[in-house]
């Protein structure tokens, strides 16, 4: 037996499991590569080779159409985990004198009762991309607006360093008693709401989400109805035009005044 | 003719361990995201006990299981002692060693990412080493049984190696090769960015190249659930294995064709070309002869045991089998699950019909059955066979025995049939949180909840088995003779070179690899910007 060639046609075990084997590989990529893609009707192939290719995956030029530009300006600023977390003590000096144009809303340590948001303490990457907003038009406020305008993006990004380097303060609602609203801390995943908390604290933080604890219940309202109704639409990818378009008056006023209550 | 009972016991009980921690995770991940549980808890925790559950019932608990048993046949069937002691207790310590790494950063939450890795999800560097210290391990067995397979035949030559061996040594290659692919993902893809030398992953290439081991280790995992229904099963019910031959087919089967039908796992991802999927798919279908041969062969050898007990007419044999041996019995269920999970499994692999049941609960349902089911209840019956030969003492809690095979069917059974029917529904797999109150969902509660207690049942069971393994380190002390394996009804004197080395079908396997893997992973590896950033898992916390 062990004088048997196995590597040999002699060998019928080797002659019959090499062929049948090669038999269904043939037979499976030619019915895969070329008779399948041949028989699709919308696939719109020019020859034999071209279904090859289309099957095998290899990519191809897209077909040109043109695209839908909206009628409005998009934010163009591209988040990242890492962004405008390295604290620079020159840049948060800068900020704090050009923050004193900002006082007489935000309040000269970044706090208010103005209804206007709270920005001490917010992270520098959330304060720099709303100024950058402002400037390019995506997000449009009449106070706002003229004022980023004029800055440079070195201002923003100060401004923004300036804020963050500014400890957070106690709300004046402080209430941590209060019980977590379900859509702060389960979402709706039927209607496709994540958790409020799962981007904006308690559960984790995500790039380019606010700190919303103690911000004005009046401003986190305004908007919510803003992000539904589209008058506000430089989130990115629609993240929270989707989610308040889905959320009840109800849960609104609900998380307005849960995270007015958080420190 | 067992040697090294201590080397065999280690592997068996660390195996057995390991199952038992990772059998009460899976429990708890059951009635967590069950109606019976109210939303209360941290969703993190679940991902976290997904990973463990499923990196040590997928890589460390098989793997142990397929050493153990593989060195236990390499003594028994070779009538001579192990070539490679130390190298094997040095495997055995990798795999242990790697178990614990893995396990670390896995109960931090520092990887929780499944233990399929799911790039460009990343987590700790720690939870990859010590998963490719498990594989290392591993091939150090493998290495170990190629070894004692050349020796031996190098000595006997002209012999048939024995049957368990020859499937013994199939397997070993088998997971020898398909373990290559997840190496490579974690070598090329996955570590270099878990270290922060990249930021960015091939997530399409990475998961190919997964797809190369997913497969095929369910067949690394079913082999010494083969080789027990071929070499223990009708020896234990004192019959003969009606074919020697045709269960060398069924072997060589699986080391051709289990391993380049990966893609199949990918028929929803966007990387692989339709054509490629299709040829996957068409291989997919042909893993299903080997066990179709080994349910015949099965069958047939049962029926030759029956009628030597007086069986007689042509269902009336069945009732004459002897059910009160747990070993009858735990075969005889875990072909009904194969069944079962085989019917299924057909439905996945067919590219049109996955795509209603992708990624939903009945893909977990699917591997569950196979796995934990048909694979599994084989394992507490090699456990139940080796045992007395392990100890040298006396396993005779029968009644137990009986009671926790029925209990791991009927649990098994309950958890699965209601996952099928609730993924065909719709309810997607790996989410931590349902809600049922939801009018769409709600009609699914009812499934959700048979299917926890049936995991809280197939806990019931594994401590049952647990219990009846430490009863027998303390039972009265006897010799419990050879250990020996079915004998076939025609002893093979002479059989084909092809049916007695490994040549031929290594060829054909790493053949085919190249044909149905080639052209994928070299476009993938050719192509520029395919990689995207990596998403950190637990960072920042």
């Amino acid at each position: 037996m062990s004088d048997q060639p196995l590597f040999s046609l002699r060998n019928p075990w080797f002659g019959a499991s090499v062929g049948i084997t090669a038999a269904i590989a043939v037979l499976s990529a030619v019915a895969g590569l070329i008779w399948l893609p041949l028989a699709q009707p919308n696939l719109k192939l020019a020859g034999v080779w071209d279904a090859i290719c289309s099957a095998a995956g290899v990519p191809r030029a897209a077909v040109q159409e043109t695209g839908i530009k909206p009628d409005f300006k998009t934010s163009n600023v591209v988040m990242t985990s890492e962004m405008l977390t390295k604290v620079n003590q020159v840049s948060i000096g800068r900020g704090a004198t050009l923050a004193q144009r900002c006082a007489i809303c935000h309040g000269p340590q970044g706090v208010s009762d103005a209804h206007s948001p709270n920005l001490a303490g917010q992270f520098a990457a959330v304060t720099y991309k709303e100024l950058n907003d402002f400037k390019t038009g995506a997000r449009v406020s009449v106070v706002m607006s003229p004022f980023a305008a004029a800055m440079s993006d070195q201002d923003m990004k100060d401004v923004a360093a300036y804020y963050a380097y500014l400890p957070r303060v106690p709300s004046n609602n402080l209430d941590t008693g209060r019980p977590a609203p379900v859509i702060v801390v389960t979402g709706a995943p039927m209607r496709n709401i994540a958790p409020c908390g799962s981007c904006h604290g308690d559960v984790d933080n995500k790039a380019g989400s606010p700190w919303l604890g103690g911000q004005s219940a009046v401003y986190i309202k305004a908007q919510l109805e803003a992000f539904a109704s589209g008058a506000r639409r430089n989130d990115i990818s629609q993240q929270m035009r989707n989610i308040a378009r889905q959320m009840t008056a109800d849960e609104i006023d609900q998380v307005a005044h849960y995270y007015e209550a958080q420190p | 003719m067992l040697i090294n009972k201590r080397l065999i016991a280690a592997h068996f009980w660390l195996a057995f361990i390991v199952f038992g921690v990772a059998l009460v995770l899976g429990a708890w991940q059951m009635f967590v995201r069950s109606p019976l549980n109210a939303w209360h808890f941290n969703p993190e925790f679940y991902y976290r006990s997904v990973t463990a559950h499923g990196s040590a019932m997928g890589y460390v608990f098989p793997t142990l299981i397929a050493m153990g048993f593989g060195y236990a046949i390499t003594e028994a069937s070779l009538e001579k002692e192990l070539v490679g002691r130390r190298w094997a207790w040095v495997g055995f310590f990798l795999v242990a060693v790697g178990a614990v790494v893995a396990m670390i950063p896995v109960s931090l939450g520092l990887a929780s990412v499944l233990y399929t890795f799911y790039p460009p999800m990343v987590g700790n560097p720690f939870y990859y080493i010590g998963v490719v210290m498990v594989v290392v391990g591993s091939w150090i067995w493998v290495a170990l049984m190629v070894t004692n397979f050349v020796i031996w035949k190098r000595e006997n030559p002209g012999k048939p190696v024995p049957l368990a061996m020859y499937a013994n040594v199939a397997g070993s290659l088998l997971w020898g090769w398909t373990a290559v692919g997840a190496a490579l993902e974690i070598l090329f893809q996955i570590l270099p960015v878990a270290l922060g030398l990249k930021s960015t992953i091939d997530a399409g290439l990475a998961r190919v190249f997964f797809s190369w081991t997913l497969h095929a280790i369910v067949y690394f995992w079913l082999i010494p659930t083969y080789i027990a229904y071929y070499t223990i099963f009708p020896r234990a019910i004192g019959g003969r294995l009606f074919s020697d031959a045709m269960a060398r087919i069924s072997f060589i089967l699986f080391v051709v064709v289990a391993m380049p039908i990966g893609v199949h796992h990918l028929f929803a991802d966007p990387q692989v070309g339709a054509g490629f999927k299709f040829m996957h798919s068409v291989f997919t279908g042909l893993v299903a002869l080997p066990t179709l041969l080994t349910v015949f062969t099965i069958c047939a050898s049962a029926e030759i045991a029956s009628r030597l007990r007086g069986g007689r007419g042509a269902f009336g044999w069945i009732g004459a089998l002897p059910w009160s041996n747990p070993i009858m019995l735990a075969t005889a269920l875990s072909l009904v699950m194969l069944g079962f999970g085989g019917a299924g499994g057909l439905i996945n692999m067919s590219y049109q019909l996955d795509a209603t049941v992708h990624n939903t609960q009945w893909i977990t349902g699917h591997f569950h059955l196979i796995f934990g089911g048909a694979i599994v209840i084989m394992y507490f019956a090699i456990a139940y066979d080796l045992w007395p030969h392990l100890t040298d003492r006396a396993l005779d809690s029968f009644g137990l025995m009986r009671t926790q095979l029925w209990l791991w069917f009927i649990g098994m059974i309950v958890t699965t049939f209601p996952w099928h029917y609730v993924g065909i529904l719709g309810m997607p797999r790996r989410m931590a949180y349902y809600d049922y109150a939801n009018p769409a969902i709600s009609p699914q509660a009812l499934s959700v909840t048979m299917s926890a207690i049936g995991g809280f049942i197939l806990l019931l069971s594994g401590l049952l088995f647990l219990l009846v393994l430490i009863r027998g380190q303390f039972g009265a002390r006897g010799e419990a003779g050879a250990y020996r394996f079915a004998v076939p009804l025609h002893m093979p004197e002479r059989i084909p070179v092809a049916l007695n080395s490994f040549g031929l079908w290594l060829a054909l396997m790493v053949g085919l690899t190249v044909v149905n893997y080639g052209f994928p992973i070299a476009q993938l590896m050719a192509l520029n910007e395919t990689s995207v950033p990596a998403v950190y898992v637990g960072a920042g916390r």
